[in-house]
C-alpha cells in the first residue's frame, strides 16, 4: 500500500527530512539538524512541526455538544465558543478508545484524533451520533503546530488576531491572506499554537512561518521527545481500549459535573470504572521514572521491586535533551507509584535502577494572561 | 596481504581500519550514524574480551533505537575509546575518526581481506 502524503510533503523533501511511514502517511522523522537540535530548539526559540496526519472531524447539528458529551467524560455542554478541551473517547471497558482536542468554533464542534484511530474514531461517532448530526472529516486541511518560547512573538508578526489567544482558545484569523483556524495549543510542553489551514495554501503558510527568525523545521522524533519530557500521553502507548484515563493520570480532564454527584454524572461509555476509579484509585498509575546512567530503557521493558517481584512496564522510553539523560513513561503497581521509590529494568542482562520521580520531567510553560 | 591504513566494510555498517600489524580499529560507518540518528550513549566491551566474528561486541543507543555492534572479525579487544563515554555525538560527528569505538587484535588476520572494500561497500548501500 502506498503511503500517504500531506500537503507539506515537497517542502519536507525540499528540507531535506528523513521520511518514514506513520499511520499510513510519509513523515518527516527529522531535518537535517537532528533529533536533538530540533527539540532543544523548540525549547528555546520556535519550531515547525507538519501534523497534517492527524485527524481533523467536524460534528455539528443541533444537541452537538449533548450528543458528544455521551461519548467522553469531558464537559462540552458548557464549554464555550472559542473554547477547546482536551478528552477521550472512552469505551464501555472504560479504557480509551481515543485522546482528542474538542473545540467549539461556534458554528460546530472541531475534533482533533489521533492519525492511527481516524478511521476507528469516525466509524464511532457516525454509529452514535448520525443521523440527527454531521460527521465529516476535514480532509482539504493541514495542521501546522508552531511550538515554543518564541511562538507567540512569530505569531504577533504574522498574525496579530491570534498572537492574544488564551491557552486552550481558538480563533479563525487570517494569516498571510489565508483563512485559517489556530488555537493556542500543543504536544510540546511549550506554548503555541496549531494551525489548521486549507490545503493549497499549506506550503505558502508553512514556508511564511519558517521564514520568521527563530522558526526552524522539527520533525515527528522530536515532536516524541518534548511530549515524553512533558509528560503528554501518546495513544497506542500509555492510553489503549483497556487503560482508563484514570491511570493514565488524566482524572484532571472530568470536571465535576461529570463526577458522581455532579449534575450530568457519567453517562459515557465505561463510566462505572472511571467513577469507582475516581473514588477509590486505580490498580495501577502512570508515573515517571529516570533511568540512572546515559542509556534509555525501551517501551516494553519490565519493572521489578526491591524484591524483584514484577511491578509494571515501561509505555514510553527514550532520551529527553533538555534534561540530557533518560526518561521514562511506566505503568506501576497502584502502591509502589509514589514519587520519590524506585525501581528496576533488567537491560541486557543487568539491573538498571530507575527513579520514580513526579510528572511532568520539564515543566509545563503553557501561555498564562498576566 | 592487506596493508596498513587500509579500511574494510562489514554489510552490518562496521568498518575496520588496519592500524599496525594484526591490530584493527572498528568503528561504524557515516551511513550507519546517519541511520541511528543522534547518538546517546555507547556501551563498550571490555578490554581483554575475546570475541569472535559476528558476535555482538558493543550496544549503540540513540535518541531513536538500540542496535548492535558486530565484531567484525575474530581477536581480542585492546582498547576501547575514552572518548564515547561523555561524548557519544562524536560518532555522528566523525563516525571514521573521533568516534572509533575499539582496536582488537586479529585472531585471524585473513579474516579482514575477506571484508567489503570500499568500492563493494558503497556499492551495496547505494541499493
Amino acid at each position: 500500500m502506498s503511503l500517504r502524503h500531506t500537503p507539506l510533503h515537497e517542502l519536507h523533501l525540499e528540507l531535506g527530512a528523513r521520511m518514514v511511514e506513520f499511520a499510513g502517511y510519509a513523515m518527516p522523522v527529522q531535518y537535517p539538524p537532528g533529533i536533538i537540535r530540533e527539540h532543544l530548539h523548540t525549547r528555546s526559540r520556535a519550531s515547525l512541526f507538519d501534523v497534517s496526519h492527524m485527524g481533523q472531524v467536524r460534528v455539528c447539528g443541533p444537541g452537538a455538544a449533548s450528543a458528544l458529551e455521551r461519548l467522553v467524560p469531558g464537559d462540552i455542554v458548557a464549554l464555550a465558543p472559542g473554547r477547546q478541551r482536551y478528552t477521550f473517547l472512552t469505551g464501555e471497558a472504560g479504557g480509551v478508545l481515543d485522546d482528542l482536542m474538542v473545540a467549539n468554533t461556534g458554528p460546530e464542534l472541531l475534533l482533533v484524533v489521533n492519525a492511527s484511530r481516524k478511521q476507528a474514531d469516525l466509524a464511532h461517532l457516525r454509529a452514535a451520533l448520525e443521523p440527527a448530526l454531521r460527521v465529516e472529516v476535514i480532509e482539504e486541511r493541514a495542521l501546522l503546530a508552531l511550538q515554543g518560547p518564541e511562538a507567540a512573538a512569530v505569531m504577533r508578526r504574522v498574525c496579530a488576531g491570534a498572537a492574544a489567544l488564551p491557552f486552550m482558545s481558538n480563533v479563525a484569523a487570517s494569516l498571510d491572506g489565508v483563512a485559517c483556524f489556530i488555537s493556542r495549543s500543543g504536544y510540546t510542553g511549550e506554548d503555541g499554537f496549531e494551525i489548521s489551514v486549507p490545503a493549497a495554501d499549506a506550503v505558502r503558510v508553512a514556508g511564511r512561518l519558517l521564514g520568521e527568525p527563530g522558526v526552524a523545521p522539527a520533525g515527528l522524533g522530536a515532536r516524541d521527545s518534548l511530549r515524553l519530557e512533558a509528560g503528554l500521553c501518546l495513544y497506542g502507548h500509555e492510553l489503549d481500549a483497556s487503560t482508563s484515563p484514570i491511570e493514565a493520570g488524566l482524572a484532571w480532564t472530568i470536571p465535576r459535573v461529570r463526577r458522581a454527584g455532579g449534575e450530568r454524572a457519567g453517562g459515557f461509555p465505561g463510566a462505572p470504572r472511571i467513577l469507582r476509579e475516581l473514588r477509590d484509585g486505580p490498580v495501577r498509575r502512570l508515573v515517571g521514572l529516570r533511568p540512572e546512567g546515559r542509556a534509555p530503557i525501551r517501551e516494553g521493558e519490565d519493572l521489578y521491586d526491591a524484591q524483584g517481584e514484577a511491578a509494571g512496564r515501561v509505555t514510553s522510553g527514550g532520551f529527553g535533551p533538555t534534561l540530557d539523560s533518560p526518561v521514562a513513561l511506566a505503568y506501576v503497581a497502584g502502591a509502589l507509584a509514589g514519587a520519590g521509590g524506585s525501581l528496576h529494568a533488567v537491560v541486557r542482562g543487568k539491573p538498571r535502577p530507575c527513579a520514580i520521580v513526579s510528572l511532568p520531567f520539564v515543566a509545563h510553560r503553557y501561555f498564562k494572561r498576566a | 596481504m592487506s596493508q596498513p591504513g587500509e579500511t574494510r566494510y562489514t554489510q552490518e555498517h562496521e568498518w575496520m581500519r588496519m592500524d599496525s600489524a594484526g591490530v584493527g580499529v572498528v568503528g561504524i560507518t557515516h551511513f550507519a550514524q546517519e541511520q541511528l540518528g543522534d547518538i546517546v550513549f555507547i556501551e563498550l566491551p571490555e578490554v581483554g574480551r575475546v570475541v569472535n566474528q559476528g558476535e555482538d561486541v558493543a550496544v549503540i543507543e540513540s535518541v531513536k533505537a538500540a542496535a548492535d555492534c558486530k565484531a567484525p572479525a575474530s581477536g581480542t579487544v585492546l582498547e576501547v575509546n575514552p572518548l564515547l563515554k561523555d561524548q557519544p555525538g562524536k560518532v555522528n560527528e566523525d563516525p571514521r575518526g573521533q568516534g572509533w569505538f575499539f582496536k582488537l587484535k586479529l585472531a585471524e588476520p585473513a579474516q579482514f581481506a575477506a571484508l567489503m572494500d570500499e568500492a563493494a561497500y558503497e556499492a551495496s548501500i547505494a541499493k
